[in-house]
């Protein structure tokens, strides 16, 4: 992607309670502080309660952006679910987009009372591969679960995402963000996060 | 915490629209701010309570939306400006006020938010509040961006107290729940004191003389609407089409016409002072061209009132075409965005326009059906609803006298899908299932003879749902009404409500007890803890059992949620392999099949049930029901 384009559509999905709304604000204020138009806009009722979530993020040097990216207009996909990642690409996504894939499922609860199914994993990586250019697998839930809690992946997808330079945002200044929101030991742990997602995508 | 009291003139910060709309009431100098929460409306709220103490503001969650305006109301007439919010459902329950306030009028700025949620993402219906604007001859003020926001909210307290009457702002859900960037204005110093001037009297009479100082007052705020920034042109002097537009329009507009290319033959009139219209503006911009697109969320608001002007004017403006949901280029339903628009300009400029090219979506067509599965909204893991209708939906099987359940707002409603085995029948307005019940309880000498058991969440029980009971029990109908307490205004994000014992502010208050309530009406009542499954079904099964009068069975349990927050998982689960028999097991995959917690799977592979770690938050109920006893349930230490 040309990193010196005037704006910038990014969508992060996922399933409600994985801390998409949370990743997608401080990503926001990074980009805020420096000097760029910024519109989140964020699904919000299925919060918690298991049904898919997603942000879009366009940061702008021009102006402020529509809280909805257009059809086939995501540059990036961020997905916290790897189910999310297709049916996000399916209306957003275009032949430039690149994914950053959480690799660890979470059945939605039609799939556990066995009235539908979940797809195979390589079923997921062959669509995948029709529909973007190019795709990170994160294991970012497994990491996060070693780390002491499943929420961190949030962190670690992240991290590998800003390690990849493809935004206008380097990893640093978004840990200064992450400084000015967050103390003691919960900051301590969402910079190992994010350090976790950086060795991930450098190796 | 919350950073909108952040005293830093110029600053620019990234703010969610509900936030900027807190933050231009604090700009405001507002002193009172009252609401009942609903989605997308209750972060302004919120953010308000968060910075009371240090602000100096009284704040509250009020019992509803029509309180909640009272309150705000008894503010303005002591000279005070104030604010109250509410969602689009929230504005009918504060109606009955609200078309009286408009006659009796306002003295310090009285400031109405009503959030409307287009496609209807966290609402049971879709509604457009603008046509309250209208029908109370009240301004309204329509943000499209998240600086409009901070600023119109501002400018809609002077404006009240200029003209006297409650001023109404509208946001949807892409202004209220985005967030985007916001310059900070100054916060003002100084405080006000409270006065009710008693030798002056508030009323509506004499109510002829009142409404027609409404109209006139309407007059005014078209003189004042027609000099303000908030609507404005963008585009090239006479375009070829002019698209009208408002709130989330304006942002969707300008980029579906760059899409496309037609910034020289397209022009955008944005409009933010909704009602009334100044008409010179309207009648000015609409000199520019014949053709015009309306572009709104979610009714013809504006279209029909830009076609009233142009009607009106018809001989000094020329015949006009319009596009918009009447001629079918914008639908009547759903929220608006930038492809609605792209499809309207490319119907009207018969422009083939594609997103994509036709490879790329021939890739998407031809995946394979059912590849991605759906995501059905169900219950949180741990969620005390969970167990209450497993427990419910038993209970009914073994009542077999063709039960149902009745219904209200609030998490428990996704109980009318997959989550609550769809027993959920009738209802889905604030206390409706409970005065559904007192109905059908009186049904028996029509030959009635079937249980209508009413669910009502706590928050709701204060809201709308007592009236209710007090007709069931003044009545005497023959009913069961479960409270399903969870201690939370949990759908909204776990609001306190008078049961709780805490308010807005986070001060201790001393909470009102729904069961004494209850009883005071006359109902009988039960407390039960649905993690209990045995006791919850012997109770549920009493209370049906029991043929004569109202019968309430408060159901308490705190939100899984909350407790999550507060203390650790009390079990660690676990499937005994060598216990679950899988699929030879009579129970047919009773765990997963019926139970359908997000945190227990079928594992294909082994053909046995099996915890999802990441999931489970330990609250052992799975272990209750298997028949083999196969999950285990380890208390936490």
């Amino acid at each position: 992607m040309d990193a010196h384009k005037d704006y910038y559509n990014l969508i992060i999905t996922g399933v409600g309670g994985q801390g998409n709304v949370l990743v997608s604000q401080l990503l926001g204020q990074a980009f805020v502080n420096k000097g760029f138009f910024t519109t989140i806009g964020e699904t919000y009722g299925a919060s918690q309660r298991g049904g898919s979530v997603m942000s879009h993020l366009r940061f702008s040097k021009k102006k402020q952006l529509s809280p909805l990216i257009p059809k086939g207009k995501a540059d990036i996909v961020v997905a916290l679910e790897p189910v999310e990642a297709l049916r996000v690409l399916t209306y957003y996504g275009n032949d430039n987009t690149i994914v950053f894939c959480n690799t660890r499922p979470i059945y939605p609860i039609d799939v556990i009372s066995g009235d539908e199914t979940y797809p195979e994993f390589a079923e997921i990586e062959k669509f995948l591969a029709h529909l973007a250019k190019k795709i990170f697998y994160i294991p970012a839930t497994e990491r996060a679960m070693e780390m002491g809690h499943p929420i961190l992946g949030n962190m670690i997808i992240i991290g590998a995402l800003l390690t990849a330079q493809i935004l206008p945002l380097t990893l640093e200044e978004f840990q200064e963000t992450l400084t000015a929101n967050f103390t003691g030991s919960r900051l301590e742990i969402n910079i190992r996060a994010l350090k976790e997602g950086e060795k991930l995508i450098s190796s | 915490m919350s950073i909108i009291d952040l005293d830093a003139p110029g600053k620019e910060l990234l703010l969610m629209g509900n936030e900027a709309i807190a933050r231009g009431a604090l700009e405001a100098g507002v002193k009172v701010a009252a609401a009942y929460p609903g989605t997308p409306s209750t972060d302004i709220i919120e953010n308000l309570a968060a910075v009371a103490k240090s602000r100096g503001l009284y704040v509250e969650w009020s019992i509803n939306e029509k309180v909640a305006l009272e309150v705000a109301a008894a503010a303005s007439f002591s000279g005070l400006r104030a604010l109250c919010a509410m969602k689009q459902n929230g504005l009918n329950v504060a109606a009955d006020f609200l078309l009286t306030l408009n006659l009796v009028g306002v003295k310090g700025g009285l400031v109405l938010v009503v959030c409307d949620d287009p496609s209807s993402h966290s609402s049971n219906n879709e509604q457009d509040s603008r046509p309250y604007a209208k029908m109370a001859d009240l301004p309204l003020l329509e943000p499209s961006t998240f600086q409009e926001a901070k600023d119109m909210t501002k400018w809609a307290f002077a404006l009240s107290e200029e003209t006297g009457v409650v001023c109404l702002l509208r946001g949807v859900t892409r202004t209220s729940h985005a967030r985007g960037n916001v310059v900070l204005g100054e916060l003002p110093r100084n405080g006000q004191k409270a006065f009710f001037d008693k030798s002056k009297q508030w009323l509506t009479a004499p109510v002829l003389p009142k409404h027609n100082q409404l109209h006139l007052n309407l007059d005014r705020l078209e003189e004042i609407f027609a000099q303000s920034s908030f609507n404005q042109y963008l585009g090239p002097e006479n375009p070829s089409l002019l698209i009208i537009t408002c709130g989330s329009g304006w942002l969707y507009s300008q980029e579906a016409v760059e899409l496309m290319g037609l910034e020289k033959r397209v022009g955008i009139l944005k409009i933010g002072t909704s009602w009334p219209l100044p008409t010179k503006t309207i009648i000015e911009n609409l000199k520019r061209c014949e053709q015009h697109l309306i572009v709104e969320e979610v009714d013809s608001f504006l279209e029909g009132n830009v076609k009233e002007i142009a009607a009106q004017f018809s001989k000094e403006i020329g015949p006009k075409i319009f596009y918009g949901k009447k001629s079918g280029h914008i639908p009547y339903f759903g929220e608006m965005n930038v492809d609605r628009v792209t499809d309207a300009l490319g119907k009207i400029f018969k422009i083939d326009y594609q997103a994509r090219h036709d490879q790329y979506e021939t890739r998407v067509k031809n995946l394979p059906k059912n590849l991605l599965p759906s995501r059905v909204l169900g219950f949180c893991p741990g969620c005390p609803h969970r167990a209450s209708f497993w427990t419910i939906k038993n209970v009914l099987q073994l009542d077999n006298r063709q039960g149902f359940l009745t219904y209200d707002i609030g998490c428990y409603a996704l109980g009318r899908g997959p989550a609550g085995y769809s027993l959920l029948r009738v209802g889905g307005a604030m206390g409706t299932g409970t005065g559904l019940v007192s109905g059908f309880g009186k049904l028996a000498q029509h030959g009635f003879t079937q249980p209508a058991v009413a669910m009502c969440g706590d928050s709701t029980f204060f809201h709308a749902a007592m009236p209710a009971l007090a007709n069931a029990c003044y009545n005497q109908a023959n009913m069961v009404m479960i409270i399903l307490d969870n201690s939370a205004t949990a759908m909204t994000g776990f609001q306190p409500h008078p049961g709780v014992g805490k308010n807005a502010m986070g001060e201790e208050v001393k909470p009102i007890s729904i069961e004494e309530v209850c009883r005071a009406f006359g109902a009988k009542v039960e407390i039960t803890d649905p993690f209990d499954l045995q006791g919850t079904k012997e109770k549920l099964l009493r209370a049906l059992a029991d043929p004569i009068g109202p019968k309430v069975l408060i159901m308490r349990r705190p939100c899984a949620m909350i407790k999550l927050k507060e203390e650790k998982p009390p079990y660690k689960v676990r499937v005994a392999i060598e216990k679950c028999i899988g699929e030879e097991c009579g129970c047919n995959r009773l765990c997963t099949r019926i139970f359908k917690c997000p945190g227990l799977m079928w594992d294909k592979k082994t053909g046995q049930a099996k915890i999802d770690e990441v999931i489970c938050i330990g609250c052992g109920v799975c272990a209750d029901i298997c028949p083999e006893k196969a999950i285990i349930k380890e208390e936490n230490k």
